[in-house]
């Protein structure tokens, strides 16, 4: 299996999900390697941040498994499972905008035992964004848009992370703002081994900086193969990414 | 001019008390957008326990501190045994449930307790102070009904602003499922919130006491004018709250005294139908709209 092997980093097997009786997922399955970036595509609707939220158990799955380095994510809750290793950005940034820039950092480390080490996660992250530093206490909800995306990648960040799991971070920024958090996230992979799932309507910019990539269409896989091989299939990319 | 002073000065003291019920309310309304009509019957309840400490014991301060564990661990129970159930079902079934629970526990008390008027000792004199020659009306009790709920309001304040359990609580009243992702145990945050809560009340429940007789029905009307000073610092502020209650035991102690006694709890509530009529954000919000 593929759990067992040590490369992988997320193995996810015949998954179903759902919300209130209508299925969202049907039987997806994908395997992530360490210190890899799997861009997951499709239109509305296709699963994506279904997938994203079962993962990280805000979502039970009906059927199939979810495992992170080996580790059997059944059952857990969403506040468990970001203990084991996985933390996830929302769709729509997720900023608790009442609370200052600081306090949101802070969260994201606050059930880490050692005070030393939060402090530490905090000082990383102020490094990796300097203009949330000189924010620190402004309330978050005073922040730009762009502001607000280096807040909740750095708020994910603080929980060291072996897994980041992206939702739409492009989503409404301005192309040269997707351009530098693309290339964060590719300097992320290679600087410090963390892996990623990125779930992206801009499938361009997405495969850009990918390894793999899995295309999903009304809750099922219809294509899982390298981002380049993906990039370059005009048909997938006229019926499913849309460029 | 000096019944005036006399008046205003004696709805200090009862104006703390509907800022404790109001802020045991804030706190869970904030929370889990829950009103907890129980409240007050909670709050008789730990009454009743500090009440039988005194009588075991001989001391008020045992009975007291018996309150206010009484009170942690009511609220604590309440939530994980009966609001745990409800909490993800729409408000609605949780104001059912609250209500169902203040009618218990106020049975429950008249089954043990009787429905008789019990007197019930206050924590220091309540002779008024003398100012020079003149007694004022503000008696020690007074002032430590008001010292009371002030140090508990300050330190409540304390908890939410600068420690890491009163981040979580905060980071879990406005947006659980963030909260969750980022690894705070929202289910616990909340039982410590009623838990809190809870206390605040067995405060409140002890402090009016003494001014209203302890009966299973004695709160029923500190529960009201509690939630009217919550309504008028919009429900959702712990300052406006306090603001609230003392404005509200002001106005209300004018009432009883230029008018009449028996009008104060009608025009609590008068009061409360206006308020939320004209201006339901409450008298001291700024507004803000919720995101949701």
């Amino acid at each position: 299996m593929p759990d067992g092997d040590g490369t992988s980093m997320l193995a996810v097997e015949g998954l179903s999900a759902g919300y209130d009786g209508i299925l969202a997922l049907h039987d997806v399955s994908i395997t992530v390697p360490r210190a890899t970036i799997t861009a997951v595509l499709g239109a509305n609707g296709a699963g994506k941040t279904t997938l994203l939220r079962t993962i990280s158990g805000l979502v039970q799955a009906r059927r199939g498994r979810v495992s992170l380095a080996g580790t059997d994510l059944a059952g857990r809750k969403p506040e468990e499972i970001v203990r084991a290793g996985v933390s996830h950005v929302p769709e729509g940034r997720g900023v608790i905008a009442e609370l200052t820039v600081e306090e949101n950092l802070r969260l994201g480390a606050l059930w880490r035992r050692d005070r030393a080490d939060r402090a530490a996660a905090l000082a990383a992250a102020y490094e990796l964004f300097p203009p949330l530093a000189s924010r620190s206490r402004k309330p978050a909800a005073t922040l730009s848009g762009g502001e607000r995306q280096m807040l909740v990648i750095g708020r994910a960040l603080m929980a060291r992370p072996r897994l980041l799991l992206l939702d739409e971070p492009s989503l409404g920024l301005a192309p040269k703002v997707v351009a530098s958090l693309m290339h964060l996230v590719r300097k992320l992979r290679d600087d410090t081994g963390l892996t990623v799932l990125l779930v992206e309507q801009n499938a361009r910019s997405a495969l850009a900086i990918a390894d793999q990539g899995v295309v999903l269409n009304l809750g099922r896989t219809v294509a899982v193969a390298d981002a380049a091989t993906l990039a370059a299939d005009a048909a997938l990319r006229h019926h499913y990414l849309g460029f | 001019m000096s019944e005036f002073v006399s008046f205003t000065l004696g709805g200090i003291s009862f104006g703390m008390v509907y800022a404790a019920i109001g802020l045991s309310l804030v706190l869970i309304w904030r929370a889990t957008r829950i009103l907890n009509f129980a409240q007050g019957a909670m709050a008789m309840l730990t009454t009743f326990i500090a009440l039988g400490i005194i009588h075991a014991t001989g001391s008020y301060w045992a009975g007291f501190a018996g309150a206010l564990a009484a009170g942690l661990v009511l609220g604590a129970l309440v939530e994980r045994v009966v609001i745990r159930p409800v909490e993800n079902k729409p408000p609605f079934n949780a104001v059912i449930v609250t209500i169902g629970l203040l009618v218990a526990l106020e049975g429950l008390a008249g089954i043990i307790y009787g429905g008789q008027y019990r007197s019930f000792p206050a924590a220091m004199s309540i002779n008024g102070l003398r100012v020079g020659s003149t007694h004022i009306a503000l008696s020690p009790a007074d002032l430590f009904v008001i010292g009371s709920v002030l140090v508990v309001a300050l330190l409540l304040a304390i908890v939410f602003r600068y420690t890491p359990v009163g981040l979580r609580m905060r980071a879990a009243a406005f947006q659980p499922d963030i909260a969750r992702l980022l690894g705070v145990r929202v289910g616990r945050v909340l039982t410590l919130g009623w838990a809190l809560a809870g206390l605040i009340g067995a405060l409140a429940g002890v402090l009016v006491s003494p001014s209203t007789f302890l009966y299973p029905n004695s709160m029923d009307s500190i529960f009201v004018l509690g939630f009217t000073a919550a309504v008028l610092g919009g429900l959702d502020s712990p300052l406006g709250t306090v603001l609230g209650g003392l404005v509200l035991g002001i106005v209300l102690n004018y009432v009883g005294g230029y008018l009449g006694s028996d009008l104060e709890t009608l025009f609590g509530l008068l009061l409360l139908v206006a308020v939320l009529m004209i201006r339901p954000a409450g008298l001291f919000s700024t507004a803000r709209t919720r995101q949701v």
